[in-house]
């Protein structure tokens, strides 16, 4: 068993984000037996509930497009009712456990930490594009970014320091909470960094076209319908506003070392944690995005060496890869694109020193 | 197997193998108020200045609050005085650049400095030498009075001060270390308390407070260091005619190598390390007297012996016949008049290495880090290039939005520098040795290398390539 893990870690964590699954699994499959013959079970269980969630479905997301309701669970695992239960002792414990474990560098989470170095210069550049000049300093000041299924804030505390206006949503509440306890400490990023516990669609109702950017980091082999997801993403985004999407190719490599390796040969990880059948290729990908009005700018392949610890680019796409693409700025209805034109005009004449490109062409 | 070896790595928690005995975890007790800065320098001496100047002037700090805390008074010159400073350093060619990436060494060139173009260093026990110089007309480096290079980053800070607050006259009396992992309830900043009871917070702690660095000792990093049996004397030395003056001056004696620096025309600095004794005696004689051993200590060949000497030009003229081109021609050092007035002090030397450059939040720059002999002139280039490297890993760290205390990008700073500075520390160490002995094979030896050396010139292109001089403390 102890060798089995061990092989199967280094295997997994190929994959970057299935790592936490084969380390954690174990361990809380025990202590959740145990904790049921105690009276107080759901108070004490249900951080687990979240954990064993948040790690089978590594960067969870949304209440809609999650799998959930497909696997077979107990009944007393109900990830949302229970979640707005106050805080008790026990609880808080087992809190800062977590808290400590999506911010340490060097633990379960370190993939996602080293990940940074590839995905945020990627949604930087990419971002710094399509403007003229940028304050230096804090590059993406002015800018409003949308993190789906942010975790612990990992990648939305970075966008922040860079000057961008951050709201990170996931539906687990335990990681909203790790997340805006973080930022908490930094004046600078409490202000610039909203976190709320949602679903992408609650949130994509009340902010049509309201980002620049969208980030679904690692979010979509999860997700369990795409179009909608895609399309969800494409609602919130500006005209012209960039989707940035980190995730798991569809080959026979990531079957071999995502499924058959850690689920089935090793035996850590619960069969059916993940669904091969989500993963996502480029081509599917860019297929949904472009019928949502999306256009794929480019894809790059992304490979995670486990000796090092370090992420590096690859021509090769067969595992992990990046895509970047932007919404068209012509909207095909006629009611969204007078929308945008007010919208803009208002942004410009409210702003002192406009740069009068843009909506010029647009009057005309 | 590899696998194994994976898991192992990663079981093994690095954060808390560096957490020293020191490491104290205080609670958050609620002081939210407390000022969050970005980069705390603690030790505004010429390397603590000038790397609050570096990143104040960096691109991507544009946006970060920098705050330098200096134990001492404001220092600007209001007029450069007549008489020089006998405090001086060498100022390698890299050390200047990066005081130019942000302005300070314009202030330099407006106010005074000496550009030396040679370099020639030979043995008290035999003719060996060796001769540093540039085929073209490029400097080998700058004699520069620290209070000058101190006035420049003053005058570069207050540019700034938008970006880089400057607390003088204030000191850090305790640093509380954030816990290894985040507790619900625990600031995850380093908590500074100054002198005067107040207290602030940083994300990441600079110590450049010299070589008994307070940082590094509350931070538990540490530190192999030894005195030597030898002080070091300065003055300012007046020639006895005007020269052209370009070329710096060491001479190792068994008792410790003497330096002659340029300052102008007429005005040389003295740098003689030399035993304690010996030193006392130097400051306490009178100024002829000292003159005179001055001259006799660069003149004088009464520790040569005729065995190494006859040795020595053995190899001297094999080398000659091996290559016919003339290997640089011995040159005659200035000789000295007089020595300014109360120029003459003295200074302790010593050598250190800290066993760590950085811990989490924590990195250590200049002589908390590595403290040197003053033979090869490095100290405050060491310090310099320190700067210069963990300014860029910061910048880069900045543009990426990183936590800039985050150790993956403050091991990259350590593993430069230790590679280079390990290097350097130790041949300095081992060249203080080999020159503070008169025994026979040693001398023939050092005698020897130091002849071959000359003729090689691609050894001493790499020798030439490094910032040379003496920096006197």
């Amino acid at each position: 068993m102890s060798g089995g893990h061990k092989l199967s870690c280094s295997g997994i964590r190929f994959l970057g984000v299935l790592g936490s699954v084969c380390r954690e699994a174990p361990a809380h499959r025990l202590r959740l037996t145990g904790a049921v013959n105690q009276p107080d079970w759901t108070l004490q269980i249900k951080p687990w509930i979240f954990n064993k969630y948040r790690t089978i479905w590594s960067r969870s997301y949304g209440v809609t497009f999650s799998c959930l309701n497909r696997i077979k669970r107990p009944p007393w695992m109900r990830l949302y009712s229970t979640s707005q239960t106050t805080i008790d002792s026990s609880e808080v414990k087992t809190f800062q456990a977590l808290a400590h474990k999506w911010w340490d560098e060097q633990g379960v989470y370190a993939p996602l930490h080293s990940m940074n170095d590839l995905r945020v210069p990627f949604i930087r550049d990419n971002l710094l594009k399509a403007v003229d000049d940028h304050q230096p300093g804090k590059p993406l000041s002015g800018m409003k970014i949308l993190d789906v299924g942010c975790g612990g804030g990992l990648l939305a505390e970075p966008l922040g320091r860079l000057g961008a206006s951050v709201i990170g949503i996931d539906p687990v509440d335990e990681n909203i909470k790790t997340a805006h306890h973080h930022k908490s400490f930094d004046p600078v990023l409490d202000k610039r960094l909203e976190y709320r516990a949602c679903s992408l669609e609650e949130i994509a109702e009340e902010t049509i076209e309201t980002f620049d950017a969208v980030i679904a980091s690692e979010v979509v082999e999860h997700v369990i319908d795409l179009e909608t997801f895609i399309q969800c993403c494409c609602q919130v985004l500006k005209p012209g506003g960039s989707l940035f999407i980190t995730t798991i190719n569809k080959t026979q490599l990531s079957y071999a070392l995502g499924i058959v390796f850690s689920e089935q040969i090793a035996g850590i990880v619960p069969k059916g944690t993940h669904t091969w059948e989500k993963f996502v290729s480029p081509e599917k990908l860019e297929s949904i995005l472009e019928s949502n009005g999306l256009s794929l700018q480019t894809v790059a392949g992304m490979l995670y060496n486990p000796f090092s610890g370090y992420w590096h680019w690859s021509e090769n796409t067969s595992l992990n890869y990046a895509a970047h693409a932007v919404k068209s700025m012509v909207q095909e209805h006629p009611g969204p694109a007078e929308f945008v034109i007010k919208e803009d005009t208002e942004e410009l004449q409210a702003n002192t020193s406009p740069s009068l490109g843009m909506p010029e062409e647009l009057k005309k | 197997m590899a696998a194994r070896l994976v898991v192992s790595r990663w079981a093994a928690a690095p954060v808390a193998a560096r957490a020293g005995p020191l490491v104290t975890c205080r609670r958050w007790s609620g002081a939210a108020a407390d000022t969050v800065y970005d980069v705390v320098v603690s030790g505004g001496g010429l390397v603590g200045a000038a790397m609050a100047c570096a990143l104040g002037y960096d691109i991507h700090f544009r946006d970060k609050k920098i705050l330098l805390i200096e134990a001492g008074p404001k220092k600007v010159l209001e007029k450069l005085s007549e008489t020089y400073s006998n405090r001086v350093s060498s100022i390698s060619p890299g050390s200047a650049t990066l005081l130019s990436s942000f302005g300070a060494w314009d202030h330099i060139c407006n106010m005074r400095y000496r550009a030396f173009r040679r370099m020639q260093v030979w043995d008290a026990c035999s003719e060996a030498l060796i001769m540093f110089d540039k085929d073209n007309l490029d400097d080998m480096g700058y004699i520069v009075e620290n209070d000058v290079i101190m006035h420049a980053l003053t005058k570069q800070l207050e540019a700034v001060s938008d970006r880089v607050t400057v607390l003088y006259r204030s000191k850090a009396v305790s640093y509380t270390w954030p816990c290894p992992f985040l507790m619900a309830d625990s600031s995850p900043w380093v908590q500074i308390t100054l002198g005067d009871g107040s207290t602030l917070q940083t994300k990441l702690l600079i110590g450049a407070d010299g070589h008994n660095s307070g940082v590094r000792q509350a931070a538990g990093i540490p530190n192999v260091s030894w005195n030597y049996d030898q002080s070091a004397v300065v003055a300012t030395l007046h020639l006895s005619e005007a020269t052209e003056n370009n070329v710096a001056w060491q001479r190792f004696l068994p008792s410790g190598p003497i330096a002659l620096l340029p300052l102008s025309d007429t005005l040389s600095s003295l740098v003689w390390s030399t035993s304690h004794e010996h030193a006392a005696e130097l400051v306490r004689m009178d100024e002829e007297q000292f003159v005179d051993a001055v001259n006799s200590a660069f003149w004088s060949d009464a520790n040569h012996t005729d065995f190494v000497d006859s040795a020595g030009s053995l190899l001297q003229h094999a080398l000659a016949l091996l290559r016919p081109t003339k290997v640089s021609a011995r040159q005659l050092p200035p000789s000295v008049a007089r020595v300014d007035a109360k120029s003459r002090v003295l200074f302790p030397l010593g050598w250190g290495h800290a066993a760590e450059y950085v811990r989490p939040r924590v990195a250590l720059i200049g002589d908390a880090a590595h403290r040197v002999h003053p033979l090869a002139g490095q100290g405050v280039n060491m310090g310099f290039g320190d700067i210069s490297s963990l300014a860029h890993h910061l910048s880069s760290a900045a543009f990426n939005g990183r936590d800039l205390g985050s150790m993956s990008h403050l091991t990259g700073y350590e593993t430069e520098r230790q590679r280079h500075n390990t290097a350097l520390l130790a041949a300095t160490d081992l060249l203080k040795r080999l020159y503070s002995t008169r025994a026979t094979p040693l001398v023939l030896l050092r005698t020897w290398g130091l002849q071959a050396t000359n003729a090689v010139s691609p050894l001493k292109v790499r020798g030439c390539a490094r910032p040379s001089g003496t920096r006197a403390h």
